[in-house]
């Protein structure tokens, strides 16, 4: 009974910090995923007077990953019912060129008007249309996103922060005597510390399971998948392999560190 | 005969200002029983801890077992103290650990066998009437039985220096009687040094022993 008294207050604890923590890569996870659905659906579109190669286009900015050109076949084809076929030719030939350039992120409104200027400088180019007001809001939304995922992540270490100092406190009050006794017959450092790092590593994974298993069951029954999926996001809650490496890490650095401060700051009684 | 503990000079202080022990000299020798006494607050405990290298000299040099602790370095403290058994007036019992494996403490740092640990432990629990109560935590057990388990603990690697401070202050009789016998027992029997802080010197005593007063800092040898 003890000793479970005793594990149980360094697991809870490295529970709650790799739960909170595996939430924020949630969040993270989804604000990227949000945002890369975003730039998958967003392009700036250019008019040209002349035929243009997509290359050249690229090469107007490091941002501009491709550049597809539109075709104006489906516009003219509807046009055919309403117009005679020798207007249409004649239209064929005046019609300017249009072309929606795929950019490698979703830009800040300031980088937006970045490219837009350096577009402007080619004169083959007559018109850029880059859907400025509606990019704006979707990217103030985005903005909020990341700022209350930045809050959550500083919640969490300021969590985390208080969590440890506690922790450490209580195993600093519970092992120190221990610590004392083992030194005044002679324990080399090591020795007196074992017990400490053993209660630490067992406490860590079996924080780690934990978190898994709880993760790994929202990521079974795809809880709040459907909610981001009506904004157009999917994302995986838990990868196993990823995400469960990452808590196991997480929680063993914390409790080693934590035990390693115990030892440092472990001062025989005189 | 070898000494054990040897002062020359030896000055100890908590702090420069405040000189608790001054210039000591004195010599316990292989074998001897020792008692040290003294007013409360005289240093009586503090010469003792200084024996176990919990405080190191001011002043002057102190050599126990041959080991000189002015300097020592941690390694070297460490075996020296793997060679004495200490008896606190408080016990010092690890709270988490049940009696045997607090009986088994220093077994473990001297690296025995699991099996000759175990079979010592069942010995010295025996010997302090206590094999009964190995499952126990100390919390469990009296101050009388707590006692016991710390000198059955402080023989149980056979050390060739025994230090006891107040071993007896808080007990009865019956558990007084006993220490008194298991310090002697060392003595005679294992012919391990045996040093005790004491106020009060038991009358019925059945060994020869060396007897130190401490007063105003000065240690004395009374004859």
């Amino acid at each position: 009974m003890r000793s479970i008294k005793n594990h149980l207050s360094l697991i809870i604890a490295l529970f709650s910090i790799v739960f909170t923590m595996q939430i924020y890569i949630v969040i993270d996870r989804t604000v990227v995923a949000y945002e890369n659905d975003l730039n998958n659906n967003y392009s700036v579109v250019v008019v040209t007077k002349k035929k243009m190669e997509p290359k050249t286009l690229v090469s107007l900015s490091p941002t501009i990953t491709s550049a597809k050109e539109i075709s104006t076949k489906e516009v003219l084809t509807n046009l055919q019912s309403q117009m005679k076929q020798r207007h249409i030719d004649l239209l064929k030939l005046s019609l300017p060129h249009f072309y929606a350039l795929h950019l490698n992120h979703y830009p800040t409104p300031s980088e937006l008007q970045t490219l837009r200027k350096r577009l402007e400088r080619n004169a083959e180019i007559t018109r850029i249309e880059d859907f400025a007001k509606s990019h704006d809001t979707i990217y103030t939304l985005l903005l909020l996103y990341k700022s209350i995922s930045m809050l959550f992540a500083i919640g969490i270490f300021a969590v985390t922060s208080l969590l440890i100092i506690k922790e450490m406190r209580i195993w600093q009050f519970q092992h120190n005597e221990r610590m004392s006794i083992m030194a005044m017959f002679g324990a080399p450092v090591w020795m007196r510390s074992a017990v400490l790092f053993r209660l630490a590593i067992v406490d860590a994974i079996i924080a780690s399971l934990l978190a898994i298993a709880t993760f790994s069951y929202a990521d079974f029954t795809k809880v709040g998948s459907e909610q981001l999926r009506s904004i157009g996001v999917e994302v995986q809650i838990f990868e196993l392999v990823n995400d469960g490496m990452l808590i196991v890490a997480l929680a063993l650095s914390l409790s080693i560190i934590l035990a390693t401060l115990i030892v440092i700051g472990h001062k025989e009684e005189v | 005969m070898d000494k054990v503990i040897l002062a020359e000079e030896l000055s100890l202080a908590y702090n420069s200002e405040e000189t608790i022990i001054s210039k000591a000299n004195f010599a316990v020798s292989s074998g001897d029983f020792v008692f040290i006494t003294g007013a409360s607050g005289s240093g009586k405990s503090t010469l003792l801890r200084s024996f176990y290298g919990a405080l190191r000299p001011e002043n002057g040099s102190l050599i126990v077992g041959g080991v000189e602790v002015n300097n020592i370095s941690s390694s070297k403290l460490n075996f020296l103290r793997r060679h004495i058994g200490i008896v606190f007036q408080d016990y010092k019992l690890v709270k988490d650990w049940n009696i045997g494996k607090n009986v088994a403490l220093p077994l473990i740092i001297n690296g025995y066998a699991k099996d000759v640990s175990d079979i010592q432990v069942d010995k010295l629990l025996n010997h302090v009437k206590l094999s009964h109560k190995i499952e126990k935590y100390p919390q469990e057990l009296s101050g009388g039985e707590q006692q016991r388990v710390a000198m059955a603990r402080a023989l149980a690697h056979n050390p060739i220096l025994i230090l006891a401070d107040e071993p007896t202050g808080n007990l009865d009789d019956y558990s007084s009687r006993l220490i008194w016998n298991l310090l002697e027992g060392a003595n005679t029997q294992l012919k391990a040094t045996v040093v005790i802080v004491t106020h009060h010197i038991p009358e019925d005593l059945a060994v020869e022993y060396k007897h130190f007063n401490i007063e105003g800092g000065t240690v004395y040898e009374i004859n």
